[in-house]
């Protein structure tokens, strides 16, 4: 197929989907009458329902879904020369799919070896972070929400965002200098006479892992935090009082309570961390690759815009699915997830 | 016999503040005994010593003759129904009532049994799998009373559990409670600051003011013989006259009050000289006072018709405010504004010291 129906294609998909919206709207006040009260814009008057529709779709359909639609059409293009862009060679291929799986055909092996190694333990990597991330701000958010008084909360969440001020790269290299073979923990390590000579941690990839694990930690606590608190606290002490220790208490009130918040503190951590590119790009050993730098150098090192998208379009899905996964894992919709 | 609950001089401070203050008192096994208080009494911090979620700053509490010192509320022959009940929503009835059974390693089966004979108990049998928003209010209650029940505990403490209720309910939930409570034959500990509920169910009642219990006994005594002004005032209503004591004889106290001396009984033996408060039940003040009873005059004022009685209000001299009750057919009501004598017999009113005694060392 010529990929000239790309450009209608990506029009045409938003305008479609509006309809379909619209429709459904219009069914709906069919199908459920007018129960629900006087309509929006009888309520708040033509031009501030005019103005939020515009507003709100300006930022979706401009800012989110043409853009995303453009990357998906360019995915399935052929590299060319600006020239013969919509010329008699621009057909829809899946050869940037092909070249993810197979690459230039230079392997031995016949497979991307490179590639698809990066993107698998990208998924892994981010998927153990996420784990451990929930690992380490379930008690910290349960300590925020229900133990702490008011006045060490402040202080908490004070020392909790504070560092988050700094510049994502900055932080980055802050983990460099910690972790370098002359940096600070080695230097200790050394001085305490626990070690004879440095670790290697960028090489082994501690300092990637540890960067990655701290960078979204505030992406977890939040969502939890505010899902625990939301926890009546008589909840607990009514099973603490029929005779529930402690663990199972977590395990049968306040885990079961806060699904919504662990729900999106995992996606919004896993996403975020499986497309990080500051902190792989400055501490990741010299022998790892990230997917997201292999993304970033399809663009601009091989400046292979259609094979970026593909790369770019395989993580979104990959992402995409991971959601799903959680909220299915958790049984939740995903309008629950953000109460 | 040991009592299934001693609260031994105990004393609760959170920080600065006093919650209670040296609380002593004796619970017998099978007693439904209710702590009666305004808000803010330490009505429910003393409830929630009893279980074990507050520890006491002085004194024990022992619970069937066992020092509950270190002993977590999980591990307490109590269970607490909570003023909003706290049942877990993502939990189905049956799941609700046999959680403390499940984390106790109760096999399922006998869990199941368990639910069954409770469900049957609290008149809700087929409910097993209803979540809880699907439940109305009384069955709510009703299942959070299963639900602390199935633990088989001791003893119950509850703590204003029928508050939420419309009065209908309230109403019918008192002798559900109570009937409940003899089935089982356990202590009920329950905490109120509706005097209506707690005369109506209690065994025995403690009244509570600013941390301290100020009396304890049965419904009648604390109605009929307050020992302090705050339970004579709290408990029902009273008319107060305040005034300093004249002479007392025979069981009496005649206080020299704004309105002239009056009488009242006097069950403490004041000291003449002493600043005491005179006490009479808007139902003992009469209108047509017969010749030996005290009088008073007073102006009328409106009444308040509340169906099986009236309450007239009146005006003395000095501006102090009477109630006095009637029955449906109380005679004819003076009219608004006319000037009425009023009195009491004196052995109907009494008279109580205005400050609490020095040694409980309130303040």
């Amino acid at each position: 197929m010529h990929a000239s129906v790309g450009k209608i294609l990506v029009l045409a998909v938003p305008v479609l989907l509006l309809l379909a919206f619209l429709l459904l709207g219009l069914w709906e006040r069919r199908a459920l009458g007018r129960a629900a009260g006087p309509s929006f814009v009888a309520r708040n008057g033509a031009p501030v329902a005019i103005w939020l529709v515009l507003m709100v779709g300006f930022w979706t359909i401009v800012l989110i879904v043409l853009p995303l639609l453009h990357m998906v059409d360019l995915s399935f293009r052929p590299k060319l020369p600006p020239a013969q862009v919509g010329g008699p060679q621009d057909l829809y291929t899946l050869d940037n799919y092909r070249f993810f799986l197979f690459g230039g055909g230079f392997s031995a092996s016949g497979w991307n070896d490179t590639h698809i190694q990066a993107f698998l333990i990208t998924i892994l990597a981010s998927i153990l972070i996420t784990i451990l991330n929930l690992a380490l701000c379930y008690p910290l958010a349960f300590y925020m929400a229900k133990v702490a008084p008011e006045a060490r909360l402040r202080l908490l969440m004070l020392l909790l965002v504070t560092p988050y001020w700094v510049n994502e790269i900055l932080r980055a290299f802050a983990f460099r200098i910690l972790f370098g073979t002359q940096g600070v923990l080695n230097k200790a390590l050394l001085g305490a006479g626990l070690l004879t000579e440095p670790i290697d941690f960028i090489g082994q990839n501690v300092a990637l892992y540890a960067g990655l694990s701290y960078a979204y930690l505030l992406l977890m606590v939040f969502p939890l935090y505010n899902a625990i608190e939301s926890l009546d606290r008589n909840q607990l002490e009514a099973a603490r009082d029929l005779g529930a220790p402690w663990w199972r208490i977590h395990l049968d009130i306040v885990i079961p309570h806060s699904r919504p918040g662990i729900a999106s503190g995992t996606t919004l951590v896993f996403m975020l961390t499986a497309g990080a590119l500051a902190a792989p790009q400055v501490l990741s050993g010299p022998n790892t690759l990230w997917f997201t730098p292999i993304v970033y150098d399809r663009f601009y090192q091989a400046f292979n815009w259609p094979q970026g998208a593909a790369y770019a379009f395989i993580l979104l899905v990959t992402c995409i699915v991971f959601v799903l996964g959680v909220l299915r894992l958790f049984r939740l919709g995903l309008g629950e997830m953000h109460r | 016999m040991t009592a299934a609950v001693l609260l031994d001089r105990v004393t609760v401070r959170f920080g600065a503040f006093t919650a209670v203050r040296a609380a002593s008192v004796e619970i017998a096994a099978g007693e439904f005994f209710s702590f009666l208080g305004p808000s803010g009494c330490g009505k429910t911090t003393l409830l929630r010593t009893i279980s074990g979620l507050v520890e006491p700053s002085e004194g024990r509490v022992l619970i069937g003759g066992r020092d509950m010192a270190g002993i977590g509320p999980n591990r307490r022959p109590t269970a607490l129904i909570f003023q909003n009940l706290a049942l877990f929503p993502l939990m189905s009835v049956a799941e609700n009532i046999a959680y403390g059974l499940k984390v106790r390693g109760v096999p399922r089966a006998a869990r199941r049994a368990r639910v069954e004979e409770l469900l049957e108990l609290i008149a809700l049998p087929g409910a097993a799998d209803k979540r809880i928003d699907e439940l109305s209010g009384g069955q709510r209650q009703r299942v959070a009373i299963a639900r602390a029940l199935a633990v088989e505990p001791q003893v119950l403490l509850l703590d204003e559990p029928l508050s939420a209720l419309d009065l209908k309910l309230r109403q019918h939930m008192r002798n559900e409670l109570r009937s409940i409570q003899r089935r089982v034959g356990l202590t009920f500990v329950y905490i109120t600051h509706d005097q209506g509920e707690a005369l109506a169910m209690s065994d025995r009642i403690a009244v509570m003011n600013h941390g301290v219990i100020e009396q304890v006994g049965t419904g009648r005594a604390v109605y009929e013989a307050p020992r302090t002004p705050f339970v004579a005032s709290f408990v029902g209503e009273s008319n107060a006259l305040p005034g300093r004591v004249l002479a007392t004889a025979d069981g009496l106290a005649r206080v020299a009050t704004a309105l002239g001396p009056l009488a009242g009984r006097d069950p403490a033996g004041l000291r003449v000289g002493e600043e005491a408060i005179l006490f009479v039940r808007p139902e003992c003040l009469l209108l047509d006072p017969p010749e030996e009873a005290e009088r008073i005059e007073a102006r009328a004022g409106e009444e308040t018709y509340e169906g099986s009685t009236s309450h007239l209000a009146f005006t003395t001299a000095d501006g102090r405010r009477l109630t006095l009750a009637t029955g449906r057919d109380g005679g004819e009501r003076p009219a608004p504004g006319t000037v009425c004598t009023l009195g009491w017999r004196a052995r109907d009113a009494i008279v109580l010291a205005s400050r609490t005694d020095p040694d409980r060392g309130d303040g």
